[in-house]
């Protein structure tokens, strides 16, 4: 190594030695003066590691509000279906009512006819047994006049 | 010594811990992080730690190797978080580096010099701003803390020689960036 690229390497180190205690003065000054104002300053507790809870916490507290709003939503949608459900079937039941009492009321002849030949038929299938001779006979009167007659 | 006396010992004996240490941890991870609310919440987190540890310091180390060491700890698992986050918040109170060079004190002669010096420190930011987590954590650790190469060894559980090596390599770093403007 030639004696002058000896020099430039030793000019170099010295470059880079002051460089390196100068670097080390600004951090010392700059630690120094953020060190005392963060003395003076009031101290609050400044927890960034504990920041992910706080913002998990957040996230879950947000998703459950909306979840109840969704929830909110549709349960009152259903109620209102529900309801509207209920009324038609009421009204129909109503027109229902309604449309029969209008039958009736049009042929009441003809429901007392069936309601006495209901009654008729009842009756004669509830004959006692100890009626039966008699009931056989008159079915067979009944018949012969029928047959005298024709 | 009773129990109540022994605790009593121990406390004072932190307390001066943090009296004489708790500016140097947080000169440290001020050079490290460049954000002064970050380094001064990590420097709370470290004493924290030490002080729920103390009763378990056995003084294998010195107690500042053994704060440092936990303030290397925080310091990383503050990058690995930061890492994890799947939307990266733009640190706000981080200090550029042009700014961090500002902090010179004016011990130059003439203004020339003073400009000088300020633009070389401003490099040595720029390449310590650039360089890998463990290169800057030994490299501050010598030349801003000034530690011997065993109690960096030890701060940072790598070997002598892993340390010798990161302190190289940072260097030339610094080197060719000063070359780069002579």
């Amino acid at each position: 190594m030639s004696w002058k690229h000896r020099l430039a390497g030793e000019d170099e180190d010295l470059v880079v030695e002051q460089a390196l205690r100068n670097f080390k003065a600004s951090v010392d000054a700059w630690s120094e003066v953020a060190w005392s104002e963060s003395a003076s300053r009031p101290r609050t507790p400044v927890r960034r590691l504990g920041q992910g809870w706080r913002l998990a916490t957040g996230w879950a507290l947000g998703c459950v509000l909306a979840a109840g709003s969704v929830a909110g939503a549709l349960y009152e949608r259903r109620h209102t279906l529900d309801l509207a459900r209920i009324a038609a079937a009421q009204a129909a039941a109503e027109k229902i009512e309604q449309v029969q009492l209008a039958s009736r009321q049009k042929t009441p002849g003809q429901t007392d006819q069936d309601l006495l030949a209901t009654v008729d038929s009842d009756i004669s299938r509830a004959v006692p047994a100890a009626m039966e001779p008699l009931a056989q006979m008159m079915d067979e009167k009944s018949a012969d006049d029928s047959g005298t007659q024709q | 010594m009773t129990v109540v006396t022994a605790e009593g010992v121990a406390a004072q004996d932190f307390s001066r811990v943090v009296e004489v240490h708790r500016p140097q941890i947080f000169r440290f991870l001020l050079a490290s992080l460049r954000d002064v609310d970050l380094a001064e919440t990590l420097t709370q987190e470290c004493f924290l730690k030490a002080h729920r540890n103390w009763g378990r310091f056995r003084g294998d180390s010195s107690p500042m190797t053994w704060l440092m060491r936990i303030a290397i700890n925080l310091q990383k698992d503050h990058w690995r978080n930061r890492r994890m986050q799947f939307w990266r918040q733009t640190r706000a109170n981080a200090v550029d580096l042009d700014e961090a060079g500002e902090w010179l004190p004016s011990g130059e002669r003439t203004a020339e010099q003073r400009m000088l010096a300020r633009e070389r420190v401003a490099q040595v930011w720029s390449v310590v701003g650039n360089l890998s987590e463990r290169q800057r954590t030994v490299f501050l650790l010598r030349y801003v803390e000034e530690r011997e190469l065993s109690e960096i060894a030890q701060a940072t559980g790598l070997s002598e020689g892993t340390v010798k090596a990161h302190l190289s390599r940072a260097l030339g770093r610094v080197r060719a960036e000063l070359r780069g403007t002579r």
